[in-house]
């Protein structure tokens, strides 16, 4: 039995029952990254020792049957964007490339205390700006299912990990889809927490209004049990909310009779690519056959989100880089004249062009004599983007769309067009302005073998419905036990 | 709308503390007009009387008491620093001469 291949659930069972030890485990995928991951690059940090560490004292804690975390023993990746106390964390960027933060993300506390492992930190877009990877400083990642192709982004090197089986499990973060993106186009399950489900604190801050943490998991059970650890109110993040968190894995029931799926109409235009829109329809097929009931739905305002966010993000992260001057972490530039030069040459010399362009659309777009137009224009336009599902989600339980509008494109394609890299995100991004919870899940390949993404969005705090949606999907389907030939 | 001018892309490159070499001021400012026209279309939505959304979650202000609580210590504070010099973060000169 291929322990790598295995997902959280499985290996959750077999390590209570003794039949697999936590060192069995990690060494497995150890082993596995040291074979696969310096062609698909999915790590930029892989901390083995303190893995097999931990995991021997996994392993001696279980033989002493001590009372063991619902995570006890499970080896996970971590995007490198979320702080590991002692361990680098580097954004992806050149200005944090010796980073060594000195806490830990509540989210790393709470699975550390669920008892899991930590096998390294994942590669990403540069402070989570972009959807291909491709903007990481150090290295692309790529795709497992096809190594010319992109992983996706911003977490595309969590989605690859899981994909290729190099972790039984991984984190990543979502401000305009970078979760479900790179979910889709990976194969796996992929899932935007309501914004305040999960706690921000330790994760550093893109948009502060829009980014969540997200479990991204080999099948949907697996996103629910990472889900239920991660979540729940942190008196250390004042955006966290404060509300009782449900058992994700128990409303997996299987029954989603009678359940209402929204299909918007602005999400299904003529033109979209076939091959995208056969397997999306398929899955509305089956998931009608299991009981569920479509309804037309639309979300008049989905043309404008693309805008919307690229002024409000950007507005928010030109305030939260900010910080990085060189002061009292990352990069310092060598040499200076005075302050506001060292400032200069340190951002000039630490940020890559993608964050750098961010950061001037951000500034110029709360500047003087433009916020009105652009930032409070911006606001505004939110505002009827959210109405649009309020309005949606009178008549539905959850909203079914593709991810994204094709599946995952080659390195290289994009790069040149910032505009174009941008419009890939056009199905996830109004999920992030109006701060509802959204998942990705495998819907089928395309005849060269890529897969396909299929989001159902649901209403705000109602992850149950949509993984429940998703799990019967899922289980219904072979998808989700493919793995690409490595 | 306006878009946007070489003369405004440095203007706001100070503003955001970037030292853009003159090769990156032209691209940026080609590629910033274009993506402001694109942005331009938000022009086409009537949006009188519409409330700006600048956060979508219920609480406002939040408060907890005002008591002391174990936070970084001085090490753990200093530990990344660039420069530093005994229990201080080391910079070059503020005001100049």
């Amino acid at each position: 039995m291929e322990l790598t291949r295995l997902t959280i659930h499985e290996l959750r069972d077999l390590i209570r029952k003794g039949e697999v030890s936590p060192v069995d485990v990690t060494t497995a995928y150890l082993d596995r990254i040291g074979h696969l991951d310096r062609r698909i690059q999915a790590y930029t940090t892989v901390t083995a020792e303190t893995a097999l560490a931990e995991a021997e004292r996994c392993t001696q804690a279980l033989r002493r049957r001590e009372p063991m975390g619902p995570l006890a023993g499970i080896p996970l990746a971590v995007k490198d964007v979320i702080c590991t106390r002692g361990i680098r964390t580097t954004c992806s960027s050149k200005i944090l490339a010796g980073f060594i933060p000195p806490y830990d993300a509540t989210a790393m506390v709470r699975l550390r205390e669920a008892g899991a492992l930590l096998l390294g930190k994942t590669n990403m877009d540069e402070f989570a700006m972009g959807s291909s990877t491709e903007n990481s400083a150090f290295r692309p990642t790529r795709n497992p299912w096809d190594m010319d192709c992109v992983p996706g982004g911003s977490s595309g090197g969590s989605a690859a990990a899981v994909a290729a089986d190099l972790c039984a499990g991984a984190l990543g973060t979502d401000t305009g889809g970078s979760v479900r993106q790179p979910g889709g186009f990976c194969g796996i399950a992929a899932l935007k927490p309501t914004y305040g489900r999960v706690s921000r604190f330790g994760l550093v801050a893109f948009a502060s209004s829009l980014d969540q943490i997200g479990p991204m998991t080999k099948d949907v059970r697996d996103a629910a049990i990472l889900l239920g650890v991660i979540a729940g109110h942190d008196p250390l993040d004042s955006t966290s909310a404060d509300l009782p968190i449900p058992d994700y894995e128990a409303v997996l029931t299987g029954d989603i009779r009678g359940l209402r799926i929204g299909i918007p109409a602005e999400y299904f235009v003529p033109g979209m690519d076939r091959d995208v829109e056969a397997a999306v329809r398929e899955a509305l097929r089956i998931l009608e056959g299991l009981g569920a009931i479509p309804v037309e739905i639309s979300l008049p305002h989905t043309d404008y989100a693309i805008a919307v966010y690229y002024l409000v993000a950007t507005a928010e992260a030109s305030s939260n880089l900010g910080r990085y001057d060189g002061v009292k972490y990352g990069h310092r530039t060598a040499q200076s004249a005075h302050l506001i030069d060292m400032y200069m040459k340190s951002r000039q010399e630490g940020f890559g062009p993608e964050v750098k362009r961010r950061i001037m659309l951000g500034t110029y777009a709360l500047s003087a004599g433009y916020y009105d137009a652009y930032y409070l224009k911006a606001l505004k336009v939110r505002t009827l983007i959210r109405n649009d599902f309020s309005t949606a989600f009178q008549r539905c339980d959850a909203i079914l769309t593709p991810t994204s509008p094709t599946p995952a494109f080659r390195l290289g394609e994009r790069t040149d067009d910032p505009l174009q890299m941008y419009l890939s995100d056009i199905f996830t991004i109004s999920v992030n302005l109006a701060g509802i919870p959204a998942i990705s899940v495998n819907c089928g390949f395309t005849p060269g073998g890529l897969p396909i993404g299929l989001q159902l969005m649901g209403k705000p705090f109602d992850e149950a419905t949509i993984l429940k949606l998703a799990d019967a999907y899922e289980q219904a389907t072979p998808h989700h036990r493919r793995r690409p030939d490595l | 709308m306006a878009r946007i001018t070489r003369d405004e892309v440095e203007r706001v490159a100070r503003l955001a503390r970037l030292r853009l070499t003159d090769e990156e001021r032209e691209t940026m400012t080609s590629q910033l007009d274009a993506i402001l026209g694109y942005i331009d279309k938000l022009n086409a939505l009537d949006t009188a009387g519409i409330e700006p959304t600048t956060t979508v979650i219920p609480m406002v202000s939040v408060m907890r008491e005002d008591v002391v609580r174990p936070s970084l210590s001085q090490e753990e504070a200093l530990a990344n620093a660039p420069d530093r010099e005994d229990v201080f973060f080391r910079v070059p000169r503020i005001i100049e001469d």
